[in-house]
């Protein structure tokens, strides 16, 4: 059993904690000889990335990591070379390109986290049935989110893969863990993002206990 | 037990809507529901499509909440086909994928009286897509 990761949001939307727990990282290395044939977009001054052409795994939104091992920062190199400058120089080929799907930033996850605040909601409005709840299961090809909201708004997100099951139990673990260790804790303050050591270190006790054993065992 | 059904081309019209099982009403108007509903979803396709760790292939499957699911299907043509069922129906995926071969297609694609576009009025379809959908094992069975 795989879990990619946790997220709680708080009752007004905002992302108080999350955590990436085992987020594949699939990186494609390929060596391409001058013309390159993928369209790079170098406009975005925090990384380069593909916005035309597809070949063998790597495909349009994925960023580049590495121009001949050497990892790239923003738009230069580990040397200060200007990677557009390489790129489009042709003695600089053959040269080796790893290519991967972009990483999700802090910045994401919090708009994230609002846009799955709003469609919670949305998903009860739009119900044919009487006083139904907002999405609990959302799943997708490659991997399903459980949602659990607490009487008091407080939603607990867990990312997995698919065909998980007893993400309830879980999650209602993680529910006590966060009763018990942020909420509890006098330094907290509601709403507010979760900083507690006690909590970061139980969390990744109990994810564990649940790679190694199951969830049966908890 | 089914619910309802929309159907969506790819740009936002809704094309054909019909309910079968539908307590709740009328809280707020049709067309806006649709609106909305059309928005959710591809809130959820951008939302899917950035969380997922890996490069989704099909996308937003369905979802569920305590109450109902709702079973997605987007055709390569950017059809959406939407429809809401109890929590234990199964196999929904297929159903609607039957629905878009030997429903839509037959009565809909090959109706000359059609606009792309357009919504379907035609009563040919609309009876059988009625009888499809009875005579689903999904149809009648109640979330216990």
């Amino acid at each position: 059993m795989i879990i990619y990761g946790i997220f709680i949001v708080s009752k007004s939307g905002t992302l108080i904690f999350d955590l990436d727990y085992n987020i594949p990282r699939i990186e494609n290395e390929k060596t391409f000889s001058y013309p390159l044939d993928l369209v790079l977009d170098y406009n975005d001054p925090k990384n380069v990335s593909v916005i035309f052409g597809q070949k063998d795994g790597i495909s349009v939104g994925h960023v580049l990591l590495s121009v001949n091992g050497s990892s790239t920062s923003g738009h230069t190199l580990e040397d200060g070379r200007n990677i557009k400058e390489v790129l489009e120089t042709k003695e600089s080929y053959p040269l080796t390109l790893k290519f991967s799907r972009p990483k999700i930033t802090t910045n994401e996850k919090i708009s994230l986290s609002s846009v799955f605040y709003s469609l919670y909601s949305i998903a009860s409005q739009l119900s044919p049935e009487l006083k139904s709840s907002g999405i609990e299961i959302l799943e997708a090809d490659t991997f399903t989110l459980h949602c659990f909201q607490t009487k008091t708004g407080v939603k607990f997100i867990i990312i997995s893969e698919v065909g998980v099951h007893g993400m309830d139990i879980l999650l209602k673990k993680i529910y006590e863990l966060y009763a018990d260790y942020a909420l509890k804790n006098p330094f907290y303050s509601l709403e507010m993002p979760i900083r507690c050591d006690q909590f970061d270190t139980k969390l990744q006790a109990l994810l564990e206990q649940v790679e190694k054993t199951g969830i049966n065992n908890l | 037990m089914i619910n309802n059904l929309y159907i969506f081309d790819k740009y936002g019209n809704l094309l054909y809507y019909d309910e079968w099982n539908r307590p709740k009403k009328g809280e707020i108007k049709q067309e806006e529901e649709q609106k909305l509903m059309y928005g959710m979803l591809i809130s959820i396709k951008s939302f899917v499509n950035r969380l997922s760790p890996t490069d989704t292939r099909e996308g937003f499957l369905y979802y569920k909440t305590n109450k109902y699911a709702l079973h997605y299907l987007e055709t390569p043509s950017g059809l959406k086909f939407v429809m809401n069922t109890d929590v234990a129906a199964m196999n929904v995926r297929e159903f609607l994928q039957q629905l878009y071969g030997k429903v839509w297609v037959e009565y809909v694609v090959r109706d000359p009286l059609w606009e792309p576009g357009t919504e379907v009025t035609s009563s040919l379809f609309k009876s059988k897509l009625d009888d499809f959908v009875k005579q689903s094992p999904i149809f009648g069975i109640r979330n216990i």
